[in-house]
């Protein structure tokens, strides 16, 4: 594999800038997802059948921590990818390890929520309205899971390999992955929550 | 015992019972066979963990075939059983799966995977690519692609099909009104299948993108790349929407949830919109691809460059984007009121104007042609004035007050049969005949090709012409019976017969690729058709490394320039070249999918956990992988080079 | 390539054989305002369409014929030939003209078929709820007070509101003679406006899948003078049983019945899926047409 010393690291090769194009183009297909449940969101908020409406059930703290750890999250790993580029592996580990951690909070704090939401009968099943907002919740909450495992998996191989070209590429990757969360969560914080709680 | 009632056949038929031993048998003869040649080796090595992206184009193609003599069984099935008045072949309930099947086999199965098959075939090669950007990936496309259309085919032998039309529209989806798990296969098979598609939109975009060999501007890529190009970023963009709405199905059948289920605040409509927001999007993924085709085909046979080459891309930019404003056309009478209906037909309308530049721009790169009537021209002679009456009943439907009478009438059947055939069946017909020779090194024999061509064009016609007229007199599509009464017999017959026509065109097909495949000649050139774009500048069959030089372009003709004008296509030395290694993991993958699915139709609750967690050990495996892949040396392609040139 | 031509006339001839000793196609026979203004649409589309087939069919002719290879001396080399932008200006000019023309002609016609029809405006509607089950048709009459099922009696020459809704699966409400169809769906009702000028009878049917049953969803429809019209309902008046909530439930059973017919309305005690919620669900192609655009 050539590499181009001209570029960082993550886009050194043209394999690497083949997957960084390409996992673009899925968060491209990853917002039409979350656009699709938020517009079925906004045709289903109002239709509770028997159930509770958001501004019943929604408790602020709860959404408050889990938006503050998200956002600090994806702070930490514009560090991490910060320290990578600058070749600091033990900083980007230490940083990628914090933004796991949070991660790991924020999951925390949802699966609390969720267990809330169940507890007051606004389980899955209970109307339209809960089932769009769960799904829609889950979703995201899925993609931060999944997150949390595919980031340990690159922690382990920056520990084993080092920053290569190949490591740095799929380092630089998951924090777009992350970045984009992020964004979604912010989304769901202004126009499921406060929307909701208005 | 009682474990295995669920997977009994809800309405089981002497039919149903000879099939599912006819699939036993030809299991059984295909494992035997295998065995006793000791091919499994050779599947696995060459087939089943390929990464190269020709070898998958022709796995795409023969499941594409497939599932073409699949859906077609349906279609004879349905015209025989409404060839006379209250004929009683089939009931109501078989003729319903029919026709679900049907759609979702000819759309998803088998129209998918034949453009995938061209595009995976054609695009790396047109622009002078050694693969796809994600070779791994690709094989995972098809994997997955092809264990759900497995997925949806058992359906019929295992638990029973899917009776909601293919639209499934809810409430009738739903569980309270389709109460088999054939619906849980659709939701499943599709889901599966369009987790595949969605890799390939990207991988393909990406290979569009960023691979092309030096020289290939956007604006000099043949026309078949540029219609992959746009067919895929239309992929991206929908399929998500998909994904969501099976999701939601998936739940409300088997979670009990209220998405659309018609109780506690579901809402129908939501999945008549959310389908159609892919659906609509998902024709034009079909669509373009087959524009593509014919505007290569076109341009070779007539002798002369593509006119119009701008107009053609940005009008194929313009369907694009239309292709996702105009789903409410759909449904019309669903009560939107006049002003939606209006704005929706308005912009229905709009996409003749683009489609309207392309019927002209191909007869006028007729204009001072030469044109042969080979059969890949024929079927694309034969599509323009066939899609045009396609195409105008189009405009008829966009106009909603008009819809009014021709929603879910056989008009409406007769239009998109008129657009889809000519426009996508023909189309692929007439690439797989072009491609042939590149693809395997021997041509298909013209003679026998003509006479299909023929039956299935005529027959075509016959079939679907007489439709407009029984649905102007009020005849209901998917109804399995009407009455002497009502006066369809005569013109359903006429469809029975033209549908007859069709089955031999396309057993004229499937004999002349046994026929040639005898007795065609392997000495071709790579060039047989005097083409004009880059994958025939290279060997046929193609080696696995598709150029030994990387070609130098100047401009969307370029072969036809280094044949003509002296360009020279081939600059420099041969060097190594790098190679991505086979894998079998993305084979073994799908059929974790597919056990997960299967698992989920049944709600079978440990082993879909269990082979969750065997998804999730596949891409921890790809995570930890390190893939150099392997390198062909200089020697060895010297040596095929020569070797194919020599044959 | 002629041979298309000949194909399709051949075509042509057979169904006008076939077809030519019955009537007209029902679509194209209309017997009211609304279905006269489809059939009028649908002549004018099919009018202009016919303007772009010419058009494309003798282009493709002359193409063929005129510039085939065995046509052409031996050493024809075809020139290289870019777009013209005058030729490509023409070829989106026509279609722009007549996608202007058909969308004025969409426009005026959508909102005629979802008012009262014209000539009608000034007369009081008869309401009809018009609910389907599994696999049949209820017509309630509110102001008459009665209910029928599978057979629909109406007046000429009044203006007709049909209030659609379902019971099950999504259907479709459709007299192809006296007006284009609409969806009867469960958790909201939609509002079909239809007159009929001739009096006699028609075929109205489901057109919409709706399962097993679906084939032999229809109804019968009678169209009949104004007194005739009241006389039938002082009859049934005179003559049928009240329906009762536990007949009414018997009837939404999935099956086929003939016709039946009741004094009184289901509307009493299973009211349409009517107001703030009806309105409601008019909203989601909106909502998603924003979403799109995000």
């Amino acid at each position: 594999m050539k590499i181009d010393h001209s570029l960082p690291l993550e886009y050194g090769t043209d394999q690497n800038q083949l997957n960084i194009l390409g996992f673009w183009i899925f968060l491209g297909a990853e917002i039409m997802l979350f656009g699709t449940l938020f517009a079925s969101y906004f045709t289903l908020v109002d239709r509770t059948g028997s159930g509770p409406s958001g501004a019943e059930i929604f408790e602020i703290t709860p959404v408050l921590i889990e938006t503050i750890v998200l956002l600090t999250s994806s702070f930490v790993i514009g560090l991490g990818v910060h320290a990578m580029r600058i070749g600091r592996t033990k900083a980007m580990i230490t940083f990628y390890a914090i933004t796991l951690l949070l991660g790991l909070t924020f999951l925390g704090v949802e699966i609390y929520e969720f267990m809330h939401y169940v507890h007051i009968g606004a389980g899955l099943q209970v109307s339209a309205f809960t089932a769009i907002l769960l799904t829609t919740l889950g979703t995201h909450g899925a993609h931060v899971t999944f997150g949390l495992v595919w980031g340990f998996f690159i922690i382990l191989q920056v520990r084993k390999h080092g920053i290569t070209p190949e490591t740095a590429n799929k380092s630089f990757i998951f924090s777009l992955y992350w970045h984009f969360l992020d964004v979604v969560w912010i989304f769901i914080f202004s126009f499921v929550y406060l929307k909701g709680m208005m | 015992m009682e474990f295995f009632e669920r997977f009994a056949i809800p309405h089981p038929s002497a039919p149903i019972y000879a099939s599912m031993v006819a699939i036993g048998l030809t299991v059984i003869a295909i494992v035997a066979g295998l065995t006793y040649f000791k091919k499994w080796g050779y599947l696995w090595r060459e087939w089943l963990t390929t990464v190269d992206h020709k070898r998958i184009g022709i796995m795409y193609l023969i499941s594409a075939l497939l599932m073409l003599f699949r859906g077609g069984v349906d279609a004879i099935m349905m015209r025989s059983q409404t060839a006379i008045p209250e004929n009683t072949l089939l009931d109501a309930q078989h003729y319903n799966e029919v026709f679900t099947t049907h759609g979702i086999v000819m759309i998803i199965f088998m129209a998918m995977p034949f453009i995938y098959a061209l595009m995976n075939f054609v695009v790396p090669l047109q622009i002078g690519a050694r693969d796809v950007a994600f070779p791994r990936l690709n094989a995972l496309s098809f994997w997955l692609f092809f264990m759900g259309a497995m997925l949806f085919n058992i359906s019929f032998v295992i638990g029973g099909s899917p009776d909601a039309g293919w639209t499934a529209y809810f409430p009738l989806a739903g569980n309270e009104f389709s109460t088999s798990v054939g619906t849980n296969y659709y939701a499943l098979a599709l889901q599966i299948a369009g987790l595949g598609t969605l890799m390939s939109g990207i991988n393909f975009i990406v290979t569009i993108l960023k691979m092309r060999a030096p020289g290939i501007t956007l604006m000099k890529m043949p026309m078949f790349t540029w219609s992959a190009l746009t067919a895929n970023v239309i992929v991206v963009f929908a399929f998500p929407v998909l994904t969501v709405a099976l999701i939601m199905m998936t739940m409300d059948r088997l979670f009990g949830t209220h998405f659309f289920a018609t109780t506690n605040g579901g809402m129908d409509m939501l999945w008549a919109n959310l389908f159609w927001v892919w659906g609509h999007p998902e024709v034009y993924i079909l669509i373009l691809p087959a524009f593509g085709v014919y505007s290569e085909v076109i341009s070779t046979f007539a002798r002369r460059n593509l006119y119009g080459y701008k107009s053609m891309v940005a009008s194929m930019v313009g369907i694009s984007f239309l292709s996702f404003l105009v789903w409410t056309h759909h449904f019309f009478t669903m009560g939107q009121g006049a002003l939606t209906n209006s704005i929706f037909s308005v912009t229905t309308m709009a996409i003749a104007i683009p489609t309207g530049i392309k019927i002209f721009n191909w007869l006028f790169t007729m204009w001072k042609g030469k044109i042969e009537f080979t059969v890949p021209m024929l079927y694309a002679v034969g599509f323009i004035p066939i899609f045009t009456i396609g195409g105008v009943t189009g405009v008829m439907l966009a106009m909603a007050s008009a819809d009014y009478q021709y929603h879910n009438t056989m008009f409406l059947v007769a239009h998109f049969h008129y657009t889809i055939i000519p426009g996508v069946v023909f189309a692929m017909i007439a690439g797989l005949t072009y491609w042939w020779p590149k693809m395997f090194g021997f041509m298909l024999n013209e003679r026998i090709g003509k006479w299909a061509f023929w039956f299935i064009a005529i027959s075509f016609n016959v079939t679907f012409f007489p439709m407009f007229f029984t649905g102007l007199d009020g005849q209901a599509r998917r109804m399995y019976t009407y009455s002497e009464a009502t006066g369809f017999g005569p013109l359903n017959m006429l469809s029975f017969i033209g549908a007859l026509g069709l089955a031999v065109g396309f057993a004229l097909i499937a004999y002349n690729v046994y026929y040639s495949t005898r007795y065609a000649s392997r000495n071709i050139s790579a060039d047989p058709w005097d083409a004009r774009t880059l994958e025939w500048a290279t060997q046929s069959p193609v080696p696995a490394y598709n150029f030994a030089i990387t070609p130098q372009a100047n401009s969307s003709e370029a072969f036809w320039d280094a044949k003509k004008k002296g360009h020279e296509l081939f600059k420099g030395e041969v060097q190594k070249i790098h190679m991505p290694s086979n894998s079998g993991v993305p084979f073994i993958m799908s059929c974790i999918f597919f056990i997960w699915g299967f698992s989920f139709v049944f709600s079978l609750w440990i082993p879909a956990i269990l082979a969750t967690i065997g998804i999730f050990i596949c891409m921890a495996q790809r995570s930890f992988e390190r893939d150099p892949g392997y390198y062909i040396s200089v020697k060895e392609i010297k040596e095929t080079e020569s070797k194919l040139r020599g044959a | 390539m002629k041979w298309n031509w000949a194909i399709l006339s051949s075509i042509f001839t057979i169904i006008t054989v076939l077809t030519g000793c019955n009537n007209k196609l029902m679509v194209l026979d209309p017997k009211g305002p609304q279905a006269q203004t489809q059939a009028d649409v649908i002549m004018i589309s099919i009018w202009t369409m016919s303007i772009i087939v010419a058009a494309v069919f003798i282009l493709l002719v002359i193409m063929l014929v005129k510039y085939r290879a065995s046509k052409q001396p031996a050493d024809y080399e075809p020139p290289h030939i870019e777009g013209s932008k005058l030729v490509e200006s023409i070829c989106i000019g026509i279609p722009v003209i007549i996608v202007i023309f058909l969308s004025v002609i969409t426009i005026q016609s959508n909102e005629q078929v979802e008012t009262t029809p014209k000539g009608y405006e000034g007369q009081k509607p008869l309401v009809v709820y018009a609910s389907s089950s599994d696999w049949k048709w209820h017509f309630s009459y509110p102001e008459e007070n009665i209910e029928t099922v599978n057979y629909l009696y109406i007046p000429t020459d009044r203006p007709l509101e049909f209030k659609l809704y379902s019971y099950g699966p999504i259907t479709s409400f459709w007299i192809p003679q006296l007006g284009g169809q609409k969806y009867a769906m469960s958790d909201m009702v939609n509002t079909l406006h239809l007159a009929a000028d001739v009096p006699g009878e028609y075929m109205g049917r489901n057109a919409n899948f709706s399962g097993k049953g679906f084939a032999e969803n229809t109804f019968d429809v009678k169209a009949m003078p104004q007194d005739e019209f009241e006389k039938w309902v002082e009859e049934v008046k005179a003559t049928a049983k009240p329906l009762t909530q536990e007949k009414f439930d018997e009837l939404l059973d999935p099956g086929h019945l003939g016709r039946l017919t009741y004094t009184g309305t289901h509307l009493d005690f299973s009211p349409a899926p009517e107001g703030e919620n009806g309105e409601h669900h008019m909203m989601p192609s909106h909502t998603e047409h924003s979403a799109m655009a995000e």
